[in-house]
């Protein structure tokens, strides 16, 4: 049988959308840039918000004349990072930096769907967290 | 028209020394970990006809590390020597039935500049003196360079004094070389300064550098000025915990007389100064301010220079952060969607003019 104008034109309506439509989820997962700036012992901004499913680089500027470093995880990874030896961190886990006096880094963490609906970002070098360098990143999609 | 007065002194400060904790300065020792120990010590801050003479000591305390403390200052010396060796012991013999005393900082002007100038250095037996002229990221890395540890709060409290005075004091004390001088454990090394100023405070935050806030802090400061200074805040009274000013009267004769037959004192007038002396008993928590003082006559002392006003414009704006994930509506599903409807109408349009036809 032969094919008929309107069957044509369906399918590449169809076609049509079925490639904008991936387009746009392709959007939806390119990667964020946020800037963090670490002054005076501080994160600035203290409170990131995040899109679930979101990859954020986060792009740590750190002003101070001393040594900073960027953790982000949950309860558990906190603990561990402040009760741990490790004081350098290369990029290689996500979300886990360190940055010199002066300096900048950055590392890259995908925040999954059905995670938690936040996590805490912050600085274990000793004494850095209890003076208060700490923030939050939090995950929801409204 | 310079304000006459006072002032000022002490400070102290410090930050230190990776290595270990040994010896400390007359302000604070901050070791690898943040933790500090700060040793009550004695400062004595003068002022006498528009020049401050500034006299601490840094003591010893055994070990064998490195350590070093800074001090901001109100103005550049003209002048690092070692102090006389008895006139704070006098002081505090003048005011107090025992011993033991203080310490504090100072400081004034801001400079942006990214690299620390150094002013002046000096030999003091076991000490090396250097005096800088930077702001607070300046002198920070400078310090950090040469194996100074800065505690966490150091990067804030640097700023708040390079904010007035853009000049500190770094003094590296070496405890081997202390040892094989024979000094023994206590011992203190006196450091004179001459500074011209035409203004004054004493700087007293820089005393909480690297501790907890609920950490206590103890100092004794004596004020020995031309007439009786005003001073910013005003001081508790007697026998209160804060800042309290214990004794305020004519500086005697006969204690005059004793500063100036120590080394380096000879500036001391035979008469006509005032006495204030100053004990300080509170948390690093509630010391965010310094002390102005007036001598001026006019009992005006100023608040910024007593830490209470930013001398700066408010904060310069920190770099806004990229928005944060999210972002704007998606328009890729509205337009998928309207453009599959548009084709579906016209296709079904087109269907039905044929059936027509």
């Amino acid at each position: 049988m032969r094919p008929r104008p309107w069957h044509l034109a369906a399918v590449a309506a169809l076609t049509l959308a079925g490639g904008l439509t991936l387009l746009h989820a392709a959007a939806g997962q390119a990667t964020q840039t946020v800037v963090v700036t670490m002054h005076h012992s501080r994160f600035q901004p203290e409170v990131v918000r995040v899109a679930p499913g979101t990859t954020v680089r986060f792009l740590l500027r750190n002003t101070d004349p001393i040594d900073h470093e960027f953790i982000l995880g949950d309860d558990a990874v906190q603990r561990r990072h402040e009760q741990g030896r490790q004081r350098e961190h290369h990029g290689e886990v996500p979300g886990e930096v360190s940055v010199a006096a002066g300096g900048q880094a950055a590392t890259t963490y995908t925040f999954p769907r059905g995670g938690p609906a936040s996590l805490q970002f912050a600085c274990h070098l000793p004494g850095h967290y209890a003076y208060g360098m700490r923030g939050v990143a939090v995950v929801s999609s409204g | 028209m310079a304000r006459r007065g006072i002032v000022g002194l002490l400070a102290l400060l410090v930050v230190v020394v990776l290595g270990a904790a040994p010896a400390l300065a007359c302000g604070g020792l901050v070791g690898p970990g943040g933790t500090v120990q700060l040793a009550r010590t004695t400062t004595l801050a003068s002022y006498h006809q528009g020049v401050e003479h500034y006299l601490t000591s840094f003591t010893y305390s055994g070990g064998g590390a490195k350590f070093g403390s800074i001090v901001p200052l109100p103005g550049v010396p003209t002048d690092v020597r070692k102090g006389g060796e008895w006139t704070l012991q006098r002081l505090i013999r003048e005011t107090q039935p025992q011993l033991e005393a203080a310490a504090a900082p100072v400081a004034f002007a801001a400079d942006a500049r990214s690299k620390a100038e150094v002013l002046l250095t000096a030999r003091v037996d076991a000490l090396d003196i250097t005096v800088l002229r930077g702001g607070g990221k300046a002198v920070g890395d400078w310090a950090r360079e040469r194996g100074f540890g800065l505690s966490v709060d150091a990067p804030a409290v640097l700023d708040f004094y390079a904010a007035r005075s853009p000049i500190f004091m770094a003094a590296s004390f070496d405890a081997r070389t202390a040892s094989a001088r024979g000094q023994r454990l206590g011992d203190g090394t006196p450091i004179q300064l001459t500074i011209p100023t035409a203004d004054a405070w004493v700087p007293l935050r820089i005393l909480g550098l690297g501790h907890q806030p609920s950490d206590a802090i103890q100092a004794d400061l004596y004020l020995l000025t031309d007439r009786r200074p005003a001073l910013l805040p005003e001081p508790a009274a007697a026998g209160q915990p804060g800042v309290a000013l214990e004794r305020s009267q004519p500086a005697s004769e006969l204690l005059l007389a004793d500063l100036r037959a120590d080394k380096g004192m000879s500036w001391v007038p035979a008469s006509g100064m005032w006495l204030s002396y100053l004990r300080i008993d509170t948390t690093a928590g509630r010391l965010f301010h310094d002390l102005a003082v007036d001598t001026s006559g006019r009992g005006s002392p100023s608040p910024v220079a007593a830490g209470l006003v930013d001398p700066t414009e408010p904060l310069r704006p920190l770099p806004a952060p990229t928005p944060p994930a999210g972002g704007p509506a998606p328009v890729w599903p509205w337009l998928a969607a309207a453009l599959a409807g548009a084709t579906i109408a016209t296709v079904v349009a087109l269907r039905a003019r044929a059936r027509a036809s």
